[in-house]
């Protein structure tokens, strides 16, 4: 047992030396995580603000100029031009020069003013459907919120009150949701690419036949080659979450200690995926196109930005083989809700049992390949 | 530069291809994967939101607002709990998104003419369903408040929305054309960000550099066989998404296929300078992820608004191709934009290739003496 730890520690060491001689390589371990946290913390909000509007106001009245005034001030509006003529909204739209069109007819005002009910035109652009529906929405609702204040409290008065709360995420920001997410995709990526190509590169040089002709064990030969990456995994998901906590004040409500375990754990799969893609890669060509292959659908899938319940049924089984979900829902639980092991077990257990599956079968197929 | 030289380097390039069949099936699988899963699995839309209900008051009045509520579709309800504390549990565990409470008088203070509250909880971590869902809810219940009071007042003002280029808001119009300028990117680089690299760690480059072939002629015998891999996998891209996803196709095909071939070889010439700057195909393969993948997928306004974004990245987001190919893309597509709007983009696509192909040229020329 002495000997088999000191020949997994020398596999180690080589394989650092062999990953870390090149000096790139070093910054690419460092700078991918980091890049990729600043991208989703700064650049991915699904949050609509300042959306690209142009204001067309054939009536400039006290009213019109009063409901533009609350088209701005409501901070989801960003009025960039004010045409003269429907005739310019067109080109406007064409150009994507503006996402949004409000057209204020002449007569909004004075019909306003003698409580004449009237009409106002909302134009969008629904090629980015998502923005389109949720600046809709506010639209409507600015509009809503006008013609109330304007006809008095004493004909509308809403019967029901709603009490909105949102848990975990009170100010609903796109940046609690993503940089936690960011940990799962980072180590996905860098081990996956990592083992894969690492041992494809080892056969294509013709080196894997001295390290076989060595005492190392097939067992240990798997070790060796995993625990590199599983360490700059680690190293990754500390990172983020440090660059998280310090820039991004992203909370972390839940036990601390159950991040690394549930690394662990997740690692398992990742590291056992890219054995099997080892195993079936030829070349390291072959090795980073068949990763791509996995990674982009268990990205997709995983519920990472697409909410899983909205998927056809087909699919929503297909996730549960992957081990992206899993983590998710613990990183996530443990960093947002607060979630402690009394509620994460049935996660963790899953990945741990799919993780043992995917190792098992891949070792297999590893050693089959070597003898 | 001779042409029979490129062609040389061209053909031999296509046999190694040729050689390596899981590569080639793997460039043309990558795409038509892709398209499906975004096509079928993949939606926007927010609807069957899992719902937890905690009915205290069991009146017909809250079962009518219960069922009012569901008949809209977007909240499917999962549980109708026996305390308030059931609705903690289905939150915390994500059983249920979103917590609906009515309160134990709702049905008598709505008889007699008060304000009866009703309480709702979204789980807000993943913000954009909670926005939406926040939105629909308050929608609802206006209704029905406004339906129980028995005065439905024309409002004072009536928007009257029109939704362009895609009326139905369908989010597959949305994403299909800006997913194919993702893919091209990525499959563009990863088809290429390997061929110097694995020539100089096999150690065939110093063969390469003993022919009379140029650095030129290198790169541009390189490019054509992947060009190839590219294009046809630009146009099977474009025929799924038109004929099994009905994204509509409004404007000039000849204009996409010539725009998309300038993006494809400033794409590709990309992938061919980092292959020549790593010369390790470990690293080349990171760098043509950081370089290709990441940007062209979150800083291209592919799903997410560049006019959201702070400054700095809003200036990063200019110097993308991707970002230029979506807007061509999309307006080919879905506005059947003419090529007097497209223009400035194209221009921007061809300047790119053309920089693309002179840094390649000054980094090999470098490297080869």
């Amino acid at each position: 047992m002495q000997r088999t730890s000191e020949r997994i520690r020398q596999m180690v060491i080589k394989e650092f030396i062999q990953i870390l001689r090149d000096t790139r390589m070093k910054a690419i371990v460092f700078v991918i995580p980091v890049l990729q946290t600043l991208v989703f913390g700064f650049a991915v909000t699904t949050d609509v603000n300042n959306v690209p509007t142009a204001v067309i106001d054939l009536d400039k009245s006290f009213e019109s100029r009063e409901l533009i005034r609350r088209f701005e001030a409501s901070g989801y509006f960003n009025i960039q031009v004010m045409p003269g003529s429907p005739a310019q909204v067109q080109e406007l739209l064409d150009r994507s020069t503006v996402t949004v069109a409000l057209q204020i007819n002449p007569k909004f005002g004075s019909d306003l003013s003698r409580r004449i009910p009237t009409s106002i035109q909302l134009l969008a652009d629904g090629t980015d459907s998502n923005t389109a529906t949720v600046a809709l929405d506010y639209a409507n609702r600015i509009i809503k919120k006008y013609a109330q204040d304007l006809a008095g409290p004493s004909s509308l008065s809403a019967r029901v009150d709603v009490r909105q709360r949102a848990w975990y995420n009170p100010e609903l920001k796109s940046k609690n949701y993503n940089v936690p997410g960011v940990i799962a995709m980072v180590i996905m990526l860098t081990s996956l690419l990592l083992t894969s190509m690492a041992v494809v590169r080892e056969r294509e040089m013709g080196t894997m036949e001295q390290l076989m002709v060595t005492p190392l064990k097939p067992v240990e030969l798997i070790l060796g080659k995993t625990i590199p990456f599983a360490l700059i995994a680690f190293f990754d998901m500390i990172l983020i979450t440090m660059l998280g906590v310090l820039l991004f004040d992203i909370p972390i409500n839940g036990p601390l200690l159950l991040l690394p375990l549930s690394t662990a754990i997740y690692l398992l799969s990742v590291l056992g995926i890219g054995l099997f893609i080892s195993t079936i890669a030829k070349t390291q060509q072959q090795a980073l196109m068949a990763t791509f292959l996995f990674y982009m659908p268990a990205v997709l899938l995983s519920g990472f930005m697409f909410p899983i319940e909205n998927m056809p049924e087909m699919f929503q089984y297909a996730t549960y083989v992957n081990p992206l979900r899993y983590f998710l829902v613990i990183i996530r639980g443990i960093f947002l809700k607060g979630n402690g092991i009394a509620i994460l077990w049935p996660p963790m257990a899953a990945l741990f049992l799919l993780g043992i599956g995917v190792f098992a079968l891949s070792a297999f197929r590893f050693r089959k390949r070597l003898g | 530069m001779k042409f029979l030289r490129i062609k040389a380097i061209a053909k031999k390039e296509l046999i190694q291809i040729w050689r390596d069949p899981l590569s080639l099936a793997l460039a043309f699988m990558m795409p038509v994967l892709l398209l499906l899963i975004f096509g079928y699995a993949i939606s926007l839309d927010v609807d069957n939101l899992t719902t937890i209900v905690y009915d205290a008051d069991r009146s017909s009045t809250s079962r009518e607002l219960i069922d009012e509520l569901t008949a809209s579709g977007y909240f499917s309800i999962v549980r109708f709990a026996d305390s308030q504390r059931e609705i903690d549990t289905y939150l915390d565990t994500g059983n249920a998104r979103v917590a609906i409470s009515i309160p134990m008088d709702f049905a008598k203070t709505v008889r007699t003419g008060g304000t009866a509250q009703l309480q709702i909880i979204v789980d807000g971590s993943d913000s954009n369903t909670a926005t939406i869902a926040l939105g629909y809810l308050s929608a609802l219940t206006e209704l029905y408040s406004q339906r129980i009071a028995g005065e439905r007042i024309t409002p004072l003002i009536e928007p009257r929305v029109r939704v362009w280029y895609n009326p139905e808001l369908k989010s597959r119009n949305f994403i299909i054309p800006g997913l194919i300028a993702v893919i091209m990117m990525v499959i563009a680089a990863l088809l290429t960000s390997l061929t110097f690299a694995r020539e100089w760690e096999r150690g065939t480059m110093e063969q390469l550099i003993s022919t009379p072939v140029k650095p030129q002629e290198l790169i541009l015998g390189k490019l054509i066989p992947y060009f190839l891999i590219g294009f046809i996998d630009m146009a099977l891209t474009v025929l799924m998404a038109v004929f099994l996803f009905d994204v509509p196709l409004r404007g000039n095909v000849f204009i996409l296929g010539i725009v998309s071939g300038v993006f494809l070889f400033g794409a590709l010439g990309l992938g061919i300078i980092i292959s020549i700057v790593a010369k390790s195909q470990l690293v080349a393969s990171q760098i043509s992820m950081v370089a290709t993948f990441l940007p062209s997928f979150l800083l291209s306004g592919f799903m997410f608004a560049i006019s959201n974004m702070p400054v700095p990245l809003q200036i990063i987001s200019r110097i993308i191709p991707a970002r230029y190919f979506i807007i061509v893309l999309k307006g080919i597509f879905l506005k059947g934009n003419p090529l007097r709007i497209l223009v400035m983009d194209a221009i921007f696509l061809l300047i790119f290739g053309a920089a693309v192909f002179v840094v390649a040229n000054k980094k090999l020329q470098k490297k080869m003496v």
